[in-house]
């Protein structure tokens, strides 16, 4: 129940996308989602979707991976369309006692959908081609010039990273936990929200402590082999652009030219 | 009351692609007050099968009976089924909660919607059991030794007063003496209750002292179902499978090797002793005739 979390979870298999430096998909990843905010109409969405399409197809990952990421945000999008369809002030098509739905509510209550999902889809893309690490160390290199101002860029990746890694793990650890305080006749089901709450109590109480304690080990570990953070640290395998990087970043300026050109010109169509 | 399983399959993440098969066609009958050894190497589904015998996992395919009721068919009380065959987890000590040794142990019977005071007379009883002595009661359980706090949990689930008795690796992690003192009272839990206790392990020596039958399982499958001492016939297979016969079978085996008569058909050292001294008697007394 508990593994259907996709956010952070990443696919192994080999593909172009896969190979690609982290870099090149953050950046992408923050452009797309930017673009999805500034193409305008019909015409732009569809260069979004064939962009994503073709991504999606390249990345050799199945489909119902990514839809497994959308669980998580329908209660939101359920939010946001009905907002939308009924509070947009606009020409009234159907009215339900006080409440009116409008053209304009229709409109943008599809389009923030659309956007919603594209959204949701595109950045797990992202992290389901990218193992953590990678995208950590891609994170570093792209904020090491924040170091400038005082930043502690190496230390906030590093702890993205071991907060990233540490999902499964405690993850793990609470489906443990859990067993075995319903093998004590622990429910963590039924009951009204109080004794929902209360019930948790023994679940969260060793998850926290499990948690301390690794991070305790973790920390000793690590000055066991001498880390001592950010400075003159090297790299086992450093990042560098290749060839198709560069295809890469020509690619995504591509797309961003056709979807504003496209909005435009179906627009004044 | 008695378990059976028949035909239990079970497969992790059956409908993707990395789906692996954990239990394969299990058939086993456990009936009451037998001391049972469930042995097998990491990843051979020991685990996974006694996490069925309490319907915490549901069975891929097949049937698991608890007392004649099939565990999976509608309105089957599965909270009673957990408190009638109690399982002990692998670092049960991991579970502790409460704020001090006594309320831990509470939680289960609480959880049986019993009276505050039959709650705390089956908890005390069980702290009893496991013996742990009565200062300690009120220390939170985290100050306790490692050896104790999983007598602690251990009570936790004995509090619940179940039938059968499952313990997961009881002894990972401890020291030779906090082993020892972990099996021997669970030993004599099971002789002053005459409950059913399963006893997993990847040890021989650990259950051999112990138990009156002994499960092997292997890549998910029953490989051997039988008394020790027949187990432990079969130590060439099962070294092939990553395990071991306990430590004396293979000291009289190289006794014999080297002609030196004794039988070879024991599985403890108190056996291997007695083997031995009557060996040696037998020598002696061949002597003295000879002179």
């Amino acid at each position: 129940m508990l593994r259907d979390i996709t956010l952070g979870q990443y696919y192994q298999t080999d593909s172009v996308i896969h190979r690609l430096d982290p870099r090149v998909k953050l950046a992408t990843t923050i452009i797309y989602i930017i673009s999805l905010f500034i193409f305008d109409g019909i015409a732009g969405y569809v260069v979004a979707a064939t962009f994503l399409a073709i991504i999606i197809k390249l990345s050799h990952v199945p489909f119902k991976f990514m839809v497994k990421g959308m669980k998580a945000i329908v209660f939101l999008l359920m939010i946001t369309v009905i907002f939308n369809m009924f509070l947009t002030p606009g020409e009234p098509l159907i009215t339900v006692w006080k409440l009116t739905i409008t053209r304009e509510g229709i409109k943008t209550a599809v389009a923030m959908a659309v956007r919603l999902i594209f959204l949701v889809i595109g950045s797990s893309v992202m992290t389901l081609t990218t193992t953590p690490n990678h995208l950590t160390d891609g994170m570093e290199k792209m904020m090491s010039p924040l170091k400038k101002i005082k930043l502690p860029v190496h230390e906030i990746a590093m702890m993205m990273s071991i907060a990233l890694r540490f999902i499964p793990i405690l993850l793990e650890e609470t489906d443990k936990i859990m067993k075995a305080q319903i093998a004590r006749g622990a429910d963590f089901e039924s009951g009204n929200l109080i004794k929902k709450a209360k019930s948790m109590v023994p679940l969260l109480v060793p998850l926290f402590i499990s948690a301390f304690r690794r991070a305790n080990d973790l920390a000793m570990a690590m000055e066991a082999r001498c880390y001592r953070g950010g400075e003159h640290r090297t790299k086992m395998k450093p990042l560098h652009y290749e060839r198709r990087d560069y295809i890469a970043y020509l690619v995504v300026v591509c797309y961003l030219i056709i979807g504003v050109i496209a909005g435009k010109v179906v627009g004044m169509v | 009351m008695p378990i059976i399983m028949d035909h239990v399959s079970h497969v992790y993440g059956a409908d993707t692609a990395m789906a692996v098969a954990a239990l394969k066609d299990v058939s086993l009958v456990i009936p009451d007050g037998q001391f049972i050894g469930l042995i097998g190497h990491t990843g051979s589904g020991k685990s996974t099968l006694v996490q069925h015998l309490n319907g915490l996992m549901k069975a891929t395919s097949g049937n698991i009976y608890f007392n004649g009721e099939d565990i999976d068919s509608e309105g089957f009380d599965k909270k009673r089924l957990r408190s009638k065959v109690g399982l002990v987890f692998q670092y049960p000590e991991h579970q502790l909660f409460e704020t001090d040794v006594f309320s831990d142990v509470c939680f289960g019977p609480k959880n049986l919607g019993l009276s505050q005071k039959e709650v705390q007379l089956r908890a005390y009883e069980a702290l009893k059991l496991v013996g742990l002595e009565d200062d300690y009661f009120y220390q939170s359980p985290f100050d306790l030794s490692g050896g104790q706090k999983r007598r602690v949990a251990i009570a936790g689930v004995l509090a619940m007063k179940p039938e059968v008795l499952i313990l997961d690796e009881p002894t990972a992690g401890l020291d030779p003496k906090g082993r020892d003192e972990i099996l021997d009272q669970v030993a004599k839990l099971k002789k002053e209750t005459g409950i059913t206790v399963i006893l997993v392990s990847h040890s021989m020596d650990d259950v051999a002292k112990y138990v009156d039958r002994i499960i092997v399982m292997n890549k998910g499958s029953v490989m051997y179902d039988d008394e020790p001492r027949e187990v432990f016939h079969h130590y060439m297979d099962l070294e092939k499978v990553g395990l071991a016969a306990p430590q004396v079978t293979y000291i009289m085996k190289d006794l014999q090797e080297h002609g030196i008569a004794v039988n070879d058909d024991v599985t403890t050292i108190d056996e291997a002793k007695e083997e031995i001294k009557k060996y040696l008697t037998k020598l002696a007394q061949g002597k003295q005739q000879n002179t």
